[in-house]
């Protein structure tokens, strides 16, 4: 039904999706939340609630409401989603960790029942009923646990759902849904159709082995028919889950397996989930799914003949799929594997089934619960083959499964045998963990026999299921969390109750986490939201995507050895060994299979490029490029492109002569480097040497790498203190000479160091300039002031730059009597070109390379070179003249950066801004010679201080390079043609860096001039030549071989979305500097409408037009480029003053991927999930305002800023372990510490805390939000899948949008 | 009367004057014949030991443009209580407060014996002597340390209640602040680039919004305040001064092989100038220049500082081959302008083996009245005992030297004033008694001799503008005073009038006795001034033609002799040892630069400029001594040729 409708809907993308979207996201978050055993109950209670969902009704109702009603439904189902997810994970999570079976148990009662409400809602009354009831078969086949059966079916399904469920999978479970529901939801689903008609996301990854999911298809065909008569579709989709759950119940021990890897169990599952997913994609997805459902799986097609089978046939796909599954095990581990895996992990499910369990239980248990949700989906949307993830519903259940998904990994222990998990489900009502995990395990094991029985593919399909399971499971009901999941139960018990649960549907905001306890409440919201709006929960979910890869990757190290490897995600945990390619904590690529010609790049429009971090830290358990030394001759380079010998190099003639890798050149093998050949042609001395072998490593620099050829000085620090009144006033002046007094002994050193050579200065300012000479002789510091700031110069020399030990006593005194000095300053104008001068003119008398460190706080009005002017005009946002806000308003500072990076100056400046200060302008030398913009507006010592000192003291200590010049030297073939970061470029090809230090980030496109060869491969070496901290002349070698290809899918296959949306972002960032905003938002909303089409055009299989289809790896491409434009560069939001985005502008143009997928898709925890016990944070839920528990308290954070958003009616218990007060009044909003508080949860949210600024580039100073409060505007605006004020998209309007782009594109 | 020896020599005594003439022709055209011009050297600040100054106001001669001051020689109308002016026969009623005034109860001014008297008047608030040391530290150690020991010496021989700055240079040049505790500040500026006092007083923060409403006023309590950063009264920062002597190191920046530290004197000097200009205009200061070495960049650079190429030599300076002469020299020459302007002087104390660039620095000291010492070396007695002698104290304890003197001659009508030679530059006024025929420094009536020592001696040229056919002035005789405004050392204001007379002697007629008047040493002293000012800006040759023909027209004059019988030739004893002056001057030092470098010859000439008529005679013509056993020491004057 749900799917149906979802499919009909789909069309009518919000209304759909986001009725059925938010059923199936429940109902899988339910699966996850709610493991096997809650699931069970879950979903029986959540027919109930589903039906409530029903309401789903929702859907209908929602589909009737136009786009901003479906907005509005979202808001609902957001809230829904809360409930469902963050609730029901809530919910779980505190039950799991301090509450009692009984709890629990209602809590997934409740919450799945919410969810399910929710989920289901809209579709799912009537599938869901068929669902559950197929659920309940299998399931109780299973074992009594018939509920949890259910569950873990729902789970399942829910899981397929998503993916399928929205596409494919609602298709077959659909049909029965839609017509159940048909009666509705027709409605709503043709409104959805006539919207959304077309989409459906597909992941490419999805092999199409469906086939054997036969069964599936069965529950597909009605689906398919369905489909045809999207009207019907919801019925068919509620129908649908319930036929998943038929199916699921079937393999429920193994079933589950089926539900997941036999698209058909997943239809059932899907169905549930499909059907929330279904709404989203309402008819449109249905179709797809269906459409690609047959064209993957011919064999699930015909068995599914309906329209259902398209899920059925993702789902099924997995049975063909194992063979391919093998394949895309490998690469869709290796990529976003889980999302891909949809259809690969079916596969991979299937295969290794127990391993696959067994997996999960180990590591991935917690991770499970999580993937479990978007596996199924991925799954669902994978079906097609080429396109793996056709479904949204997965993304949708991910949010919501990863509370459930940390349920689920517990879980998973126990899963492993089915029949337990079976048992467990009874007894996991009580705790909803076990349901995912179990649910999952369990029934994979047995469901690959079950699934035998229907589809032989179903083994895999179990295996996929566990994972989809996963998916589904969390997405389907089990975890409550995953608001979706609920839903689906909802669905499911919509279906059973299908009629009943219709009517509940009505009841509209099924998802206030708040109502979460009380099933009645989802129950009713569900369904009619589920209708009107695409359901979030069916859309690609980075969550899930980000969960999956953590459980996929995290537990083996990611060797570097082959070529073309897709890396773990940046927010994977993993471990990197280096044998023969750069870690990519070095290096990481938009594409690791790069097309072999040109036009195959043009044809694609995906940006080749490598974002590189050529002196990033490593963690501890790995080792540091190793050094080198050639000798006095310098490095080994190739004869004629200079490059530096490396792994590359094919030693011939019995090694005397070696062959370049970069240009074939031959060049001697000079005597004292000779070494024999070994019978594979390998040197005998290969492994003993790093540049033989490894894909970092070190040189050390002889004179010739020097300037002027001289060995360079050890660097030096120059602190420069803005000493004007408002600095005085603030504290600043004394906070810095305080904290200066011990940070000066944490310069960095070269390792082998015992004390670090780097030399110190001091200089304050306002209109004119203090320097000090604080040599050790002196018994008092000197000052010497030079006024004649027109011309700088430096006064002294000696006394200047000083050794910190031996000048200890003098620093020191000088420290304590700064702030005294200018107590009574009354100064208040400011130079700042000078200040620069003088730094540089320092750093040329002592003839070293160096960092200045300034501190400012106002616009430099006092008359000096760089003189600056407000121009702050908030009539130019929007105007095409808006560029030239981002420009610096004189070109003095161009020159200045030009002479700083000649000398090896760089610059770090710390803004103290109490109004405008121009920091286009101010932040040109910082951006120029590798140095960083710290900006804290409106500083004052009391909340600033922490967050301040912790970056000067990173700013500090942190490692360095001075006086650097990075060339990236490439294949024949292709050329690094464009840089983006803070550096300057005198030519083409040498990026001049004054420092570099440990975060800052190059990004560098290549283009084709010429055609890379498939056997070579193509090969990048960055080489950085630097000075270190000690003054040693060095030259880091970074190489990385990666993959070329002559068909396009390979490509798709091996791209990396995260790297794609940092360079992206870099890319535009930097292009606002001459085009009118406007142009980029369009040119960068084009480029990714290309490239997304040009896959449907030439990787994914034929579907229907109306379809969307998206590669599995670029699954999220479509939400994270909706961050881009939504952020405050790009998005002109007059809220935003024009420092704020020419420092993100900035700030953004040297992130490394790491930072850029956290800034752009900011990460929130929802804490009451919290677990005291446990190592590993709780997962994070969806960037909406819907997934936010009113009685939950959050963590949102992005790198740059940390909330705590306080629901109004939080728990009380956690409020006093939060704050120590238990009300939600006393909560004093401006605080920015937590007080520090004797209970475990207060230490475990505190250190917690410490932990993720310790990740961070830069602190982050906490916000405590309450809700409704007014700070809280502040907070939505990072919740960015949420349509913001200033009228940025939302994720779904935005999706719309691009297949709107996309469709015309192909048409 | 005795002789004109005696009366000369009683004249020098009371009055510091001594006349060329002692009888003056009475018309131009006579004066003119006489070949050496009717002239004097004036000593302002003679010591006299009988001359107690008095505690009141001079008392002025009513017309606008005479002003002149009540002395002996006016006609006094004690019944009516009215004085004539001597100068412009102006009839002036006195004050009330000589209503007493009677044959008997004269006051002194008006008494013979004080033809020079010295008025103590109150002019606003006393202020403090200004000391302001502009120090070179691209010395070699030991000279610096020598320099650091006898500017702290020097502290101790201050009035605890003047005001003491420091600045030093090198490549920088640094403006010390003596007023603060703890951190030792100083202001630090560039020393190629020149400033103009605004901007450097900008730079200093000296600049204070002054209020708007009394422009009039001099807005001293204001300036004093900031000033205080770097002018500090000695008792108050005489242990930070010392220990920041102390502390003073060496220009840190180094000096590549074979090249001389940049040393950034003209900027330095610029800055102490533009300091006082700003801060105390028109108070006595002090700037005291310690340099090591030849000015190096920036304005006022004397030589690169690649050492291959030798400071300029009097050869390159005749074939214009010295680069920076010209430059530097306009360069130090406005600054020395701009620091007497505002009564401030400039010292130089350079001590260097090599030249220190006196050539174009002279002309600080010699338009401000400040002293040039030139040694080899800061730690020679040379200079110590030198440095030490500038603080040297009369014998009421007070400093042996004036500031801020401005020196105003008027005169009888058939006498006008043409110029003056000696330590003053022209305050460009304009007077009845002003000549159109400058000698010296001309043009002007009044002079502005920024430093006085009392030996400090100007040559002052008249010119006699009586018609030929004109009778001999009425009463016979001319008169000329001179009135001087100082600054004491105690801070007192005072004005010194000297009132002088001469009779006018018919040429024709009394030839004989003009002849008897002449005084062949203040004469020699006053045409070689003359002649070393021309010197000064015109070559060499040319200046020595110029003398020969002024002794030979002389000796054509006075000289009794037959055609062709050089035997015969025969000059009366007032002039008898004039040519031979005259033949020791032309191959003094003064004149010649042979064997000496252009420092040298500044360096000569400054003090030739100043001294007063003994001392000038000695410097023409050295002294022999003889020394035996049988006696003390024996001067054998005007004859080298025993030696």
């Amino acid at each position: 039904m749900g799917f149906r409708d979802g499919l009909t809907e789909r069309l009518v993308y919000r209304e759909s999706r986001t009725s059925r979207v938010d059923e199936p996201i429940q109902g899988c978050s339910r699966m996850n939340v709610n493991q096997q055993a809650h699931m069970a109950s879950p979903y029986r209670q959540p027919h109930t609630g589903y039906q409530g969902y029903p309401q789903t009704g929702y859907g209908g109702v929602n589909a009737e409401v136009s786009y901003s009603a479906q907005y509005a439904p979202y808001n609902g189902p957001a809230s829904g989603y809360q409930q469902g997810g963050p609730t029901s994970g809530y919910s779980p999570n505190t039950r799991f960790h301090s509450k009692t079976l009984i709890e629990n148990i209602s809590d997934l009662s409740s919450s799945s029942l919410l969810d399910l409400g929710p989920v289901q809602p809209p579709l799912t009354s009537e599938a869901p009923v068929l669902a559950p009831q197929a659920y309940n078969q299998h399931t109780q086949g299973g074992l009594q646990n018939g509920p949890p059966a259910m569950s873990s079916q729902a789970q399942r399904s829910p899981v397929s759902q998503p993916y399928v469920p929205a596409h494919m999978l609602p298709a077959g479970p659909q049909p029965a849904y839609q017509q159940e529901q048909s009666g509705a939801p027709p409605t709503s689903l043709h409104q959805m159709t006539n919207q959304m008609a077309g989409m459906q996301i597909v992941s490419s990854v999805p092999p199409p082995a469906a086939v054997p999911y036969v069964p599936p298809p069965s529950s597909q065909v009605p689906a398919t028919s369905a489909p045809p008569s999207f009207s019907q579709p919801p019925p068919n989709v509620t129908m649908s889950q319930p036929p998943l759950q038929g199916f699921y119940s079937a393999p429920l021990p193994s079933q589950q397996p089926f539900a997941i890897s036999a698209p058909p169990s997943q239809p059932p599952v899907s169905g549930a989930a499909p059907l929330p997913s279904q709404p989203l994609l309402s008819s449109g997805l249905a179709l797809p799914a269906q459409s690609a459902v047959s064209g993957p799986r011919p064999l699930s097609l015909s068995s599914f003949p309906t329209g259902p089978p398209p899920r059925p046939q993702a789902q099924v796909m997995p049975g063909p799929t194992p063979a391919t599954q093998p394949t895309f095990g490998g690469v869709v581990s290796s990529s976003s594997s889980q999302p891909q895996i949809t259809g690969p992990p079916l596969l991979q499910p299937t295969v290794p089934p127990p391993i696959a369990q067994l997996q999960f239980p180990g590591s991935p248990p917690t991770s499970q619960p999580q993937f479990p949700g978007p596996p199924p989906q991925y799954s669902h949307v994978s079906p097609p083959t080429s396109q793996p993830t056709h479904l949204h519903p997965c993304p949708a259940p991910t949010p919501s499964f990863p509370p459930v998904g940390s349920a689920p990994p517990i879980t998973s222990g126990g899963p492993p045998l089915s029949h337990q998990s079976l048992s467990g489900p009874s007894m996991s009502q009580t705790s909803h963990e076990h349901f995912p995990g179990q649910s999952t395990m369990s029934r994979m094991p047995p469901g690959p026999p079950t699934i035998t029985h229907g589809h032989p593919v179903q083994p895999e399909m179990q295996g996929y299921q566990p994972q989809q399971n996963g998916a589904f499971g969390q997405g389907m009901p089990l975890q409550p969390g995953y608001s979706g999941s609920y839903p689906r139960q909802q669905n499911f018990g919509a279906p059973p109750a299908a009629p009943g649960p219709t009517p509940a549907p009505p009841a509209p905001k099924r998802l206030d986490p708040d109502s979460i306890p009380s099933p009645q409440a989802p129950e009713l919201p569900p369904v009619q939201r589920t209708r009107h709006r695409i359901d979030p929960d069916a859309i690609p979910s980075p969550i899930q995507v980000i969960e999956d890869d953590k459980t996929n990757k995290s537990s083996e190290p990611f060797t570097t050895g082959v070529r073309g490897q897709v890396p773990p995600l940046v927010t994977t945990n993993f471990q990197v060994r280096d044998q023969g390619n750069a870690s990519p904590r070095y290096i990481r690529c938009t594409a690791y299979n790069m097309p072999c010609t040109s036009d195959m790049a043009k044809q694609s429009q995906v940006p080749l490029a490598a974002v590189i971090k050529p002196l990033a830290m490593v963690p501890p358990n790995e080792a540091l490029p190793s050094p080198v030394d050639h000798g006095e001759g310098g490095p080994i380079r190739c004869n004629r492109c200079k490059a530096y010998m490396c792994p590359y190099m094919q030693f011939i003639e019995g090694g005397r002569r070696f062959q370049c890798g970069f240009c074939s050149c031959v060049t001697e093998v000079p005597p004292h480097y000779f070494q024999h050949l070994d019978h594979t042609g390998k040197r005998i001395d290969c492994y003993e040497r790093p540049e033989l072998s490894m894909g970092s490593y070190e040189f050390r620099a002889t004179v010739d790498y020097c300037k002027n050829n001289k060995l360079p000085q050890p660097p030096a620090y120059i602190f420069l203190i803005d000493v004007s009144y408002s600095a005085v006033k603030s504290g600043l002046v004394s906070i810095i000479c305080e904290e200066l007094k011990t940070l000066l002994d944490y310069l960095p050193r070269d390792t082998n160091e015992s004390e670090s050579s780097i030399r110190v200065g001091f200089v304050t300012y306002n209109k004119v300039l203090h320097f000090y000479n604080v040599k050790s002789s002196l018994a008092q510091p000197q000052m010497m002031v030079v006024s004649d700031v027109a011309d700088m110069f430096v006064p002294l020399l000696d006394g200047f730059l000083v050794n910190v030990g031996e000048s200890r006593t003098v620093i020191n005194s000088l420290l304590d009597q700064i702030p005294e000095m200018f107590a009574d300053t009354r100064e208040t104008e400011t130079v700042f070109g000078p200040v620069i001068q003088a730094g540089l003119e320092a750093l040329k008398a002592a003839d070293c390379a160096g960092k200045v460190f300034v501190f400012h706080s106002s616009l430099p009005i006092a008359e000096a070179p760089g003189k600056l002017k407000n121009r702050e005009d908030k009539k130019l946002i929007g105007t095409d003249k808006e560029k030239v806000l981002f420009q610096p308003q004189v070109s003095f500072y161009n020159t200045l950066a030009k002479e700083c990076v000649a000398q090896g100056c760089c610059m770090d400046l710390f803004l103290f801004p109490n109004q405008y200060v121009d920091v286009a302008t101010l932040g040109v030398v910082p951006s120029s010679t590798g140095g960083s913009l710290y900006k804290y507006t409106y500083f004052q010592a009391t909340t600033d201080k922490v967050c301040f000192l912790h970056d000067l003291r990173k700013a500090v200590q942190k490692h360095m390079g001075f006086d650097a010049v990075m060339r990236v030297r490439t294949s024949t073939g292709i050329r690094a043609m464009d840089f983006y970061g803070s550096f300057y470029m005198s030519n083409t090809t040498d990026v001049e860096l004054a420092g570099l230090d440990c975060e800052k980030t190059i990004a560098v496109e290549f283009r084709h001039d010429d055609k890379l060869s498939e056997e070579t491969g193509a090969l990048i070496q960055c080489a950085v030549l630097y000075t270190s901290c000690s003054g040693k002349r060095q030259l880091r070698i970074h190489n990385l071989a990666v993959n070329c290809c002559t068909q396009l899918a390979d490509l798709y296959r091996n791209c990396e979305t995260d790297t794609l949306i940092n360079f992206f972002a870099k890319y535009a960032f930097y292009s606002v500097l001459n085009n009118p905003i406007k142009n980029v938002r369009n040119s960068l909303i084009n480029q990714c409408a290309q490239i997304l089409a040009c896959y449907r055009k030439n990787c994914a299989s034929p579907s229907s037009a109306g379809q969307l289809i998206l590669p599995e790896c670029m699954k999220l491409l479509p939400v994270y480029l909706n961050c881009v434009l939504k952020s405050d560069v790009l998005h002109p939001d007059t809220a935003v003053s024009l420092d704020e985005r020419a420092y993100l502008r900035q700030l953004v143009s040297c992130m490394d991927v790491a930072e850029s997928q956290v800034f752009f898709y900011p990460r929130l925890l929802p804490l009451q999930k919290l677990n005291v016990e446990s190592e590993t944070l709780p997962m994070a839920v969806r960037d909406s305002e819907e997934r936010l528990s009113k009685g939950g308290v959050y963590l949102l954070e992005n790198g740059l800023q940390l909330f705590l958003w306080v629901g109004a009616s939080a728990q009380q218990e956690l409020l006093q372990n939060i704050f120590g007060t238990t009300s939600f009044g006393q909560i004093d909003p401006n605080t920015t510490t937590l007080p520090v508080l004797d209970n475990p949860y207060s230490r475990k949210l505190r250190d917690m805390i410490e932990s993720i600024r310790v990740q961070r580039s830069r602190y982050m100073k906490l916000l405590v939000v309450k809700q409704e409060d007014k700070l809280e505007l502040i907070f939505k605006h990072f919740l960015v899948e949420d349509k913001n004020i200033s009228g940025g998209a939302s994720y779904v309007d935005f999706l719309c949008h691009m297949h709107k782009e996309i469709r015309q594109l192909l048409s | 009367m005795a002789t004109f020896q005696e009366f000369i020599q009683q004249n020098e005594d009371r009055d510091g004057v001594r006349f060329s003439w002692n009888l003056w022709p009475s018309s131009r055209l006579e004066a003119t014949r006489l070949v050496v011009p009717v002239s004097c050297l004036f000593t302002p600040l003679k010591e006299r030991l009988d001359l107690p100054p008095v505690q009141y106001e001079p008392v002025l001669c009513g017309r606008a443009n005479c002003r002149a001051i009540l002395n002996p020689l006016c006609q006094v109308d004690f019944r009516a209580k009215i004085w004539a002016c001597n100068f412009c026969f102006q009839r002036n009623p006195f004050p009330p407060t000589y209503a007493g005034i009677s044959e008997v109860n004269q006051p002194a001014e008006l008494m013979p014996q004080f033809s020079t008297i010295e008025y103590i008047v109150q002019r606003g608030p006393p202020t403090p002597l200004i000391f302001l040391y502009v120090v070179d530290i691209c010395l070699e150690e030991e000279d610096l340390q020598a320099l650091k020991e006898s500017l702290q010496m020097s502290l101790s021989l201050l009035p605890p209640n003047a005001l003491v700055g420091l600045i030093t240079f090198g490549r920088m040049v640094q403006v010390h602040e003596l007023s603060c505790e703890g951190i030792s500040k100083s202001y630090v500026f560039r020393g190629t680039k020149d400033l103009s006092s605004k901007q450097i007083q900008e730079m200093l923060g000296l600049m204070k919004p002054a209020p708007a409403g009394q422009p009039g006023r001099p807005p001293a309590p204001q300036e004093v305040q900031p000033s205080c950063r770097f002018l500090q009264p000695v008792h108050k920062v005489d242990m930070n001064l010392t220990d920041l002597l102390g502390e003073l190191q060496r220009d840190p920046w180094p000096v590549p092989q074979g090249k001389r530290p940049l040393r950034s004197t003209g900027i330095a000097l610029s800055i102490a100038v533009g300091l006082l200009e700003g801060t105390f205009p028109n108070t006595g200061a002090r700037v005291m220049l310690f340099t090591g070495g030849p000015p190096t960049q920036g304005p006022g650079m004397v030589v690169g500082d690649e050492l291959k190429t030798p400071i300029r030599s009097w050869h390159d300076i005749q074939k214009d081959n010295a680069r920076h002469l010209k430059k530097a020299t306009k360069y130090y020459e406005a600054l020395a302008n701009r620091a007497a302007m505002n009564g401030h002087c400039i010292d130089i104390y350079a001590c260097a083996l090599d030249q220190t660039g006196l050539l174009e620095m002279k002309c600080c000291s010699n338009l401000t009245g400040g002293h040039i010492v030139m040694g080899d070396s800061f730690n020679t007695s040379l200079f110590k005992q030198t440095f030490q002698r500038v603080f040297s104290k009369d014998y009421n304890n007070e400093f042996r030297m004036a500031f801020g003197a401005t020196l105003e001659v008027k005169t009888t009508r058939e006498l006008k004033v043409c110029g003056a030679i000696g330590p003053c530059i022209s305050m460009n006024s304009k007077g009845p008694c002003v000549s159109e025929n400058e000698m010296g420094v001309g043009a002007t009536s009044q002079w502005k001799v920024c430093c006085l020592n009392p030996s400090a001696t100007l040559a002052m040229y008249f010119e006699v503008v009586n018609q030929h056919n004109a009778p001999v002035p009425q009463g016979g005789r001319g008169a000329i005073q001179f009135v001087t405004q100082y600054q004491h050392s105690n801070t007192q204001r005072r004005i010194r009038v000297t009132t002088v007379a001469r009779n006018w002697a018919d040429a024709q007629s009394q030839i004989q006795h003009i002849e008897s008047s002449f005084d062949q040493e203040a004469s020699a002293v006053l045409m070689a001034r003359l002649g070393v000012f021309r010197a000064e800006s015109e070559e060499g040759p040319d200046v020595l033609r110029w003398l020969d023909r002024q002794l030979i027209r002389l000796c054509q004059k006075f000289g009794q002799f037959n055609k062709d019988d050089p035997a015969s030739f025969r000059l009366s004893e007032s002039l008898s040892l004039y040519p031979q002056f005259m033949f020791h001057l032309r191959r003094s030092p003064f004149l010649q630069v042979f064997n000496n470098s252009p420092d040298e010859s500044s360096y000569y000439r400054h003090h030739f400029m100043r001294q007063d008529l003994t001392q000038s005679l000695i410097m023409i013509q050295p002294i022999l001594y003889s020394y035996s056993f049988y006696g003390p020491p024996e001067v054998r004057f005007y004859t080298p040729s025993v030696a």
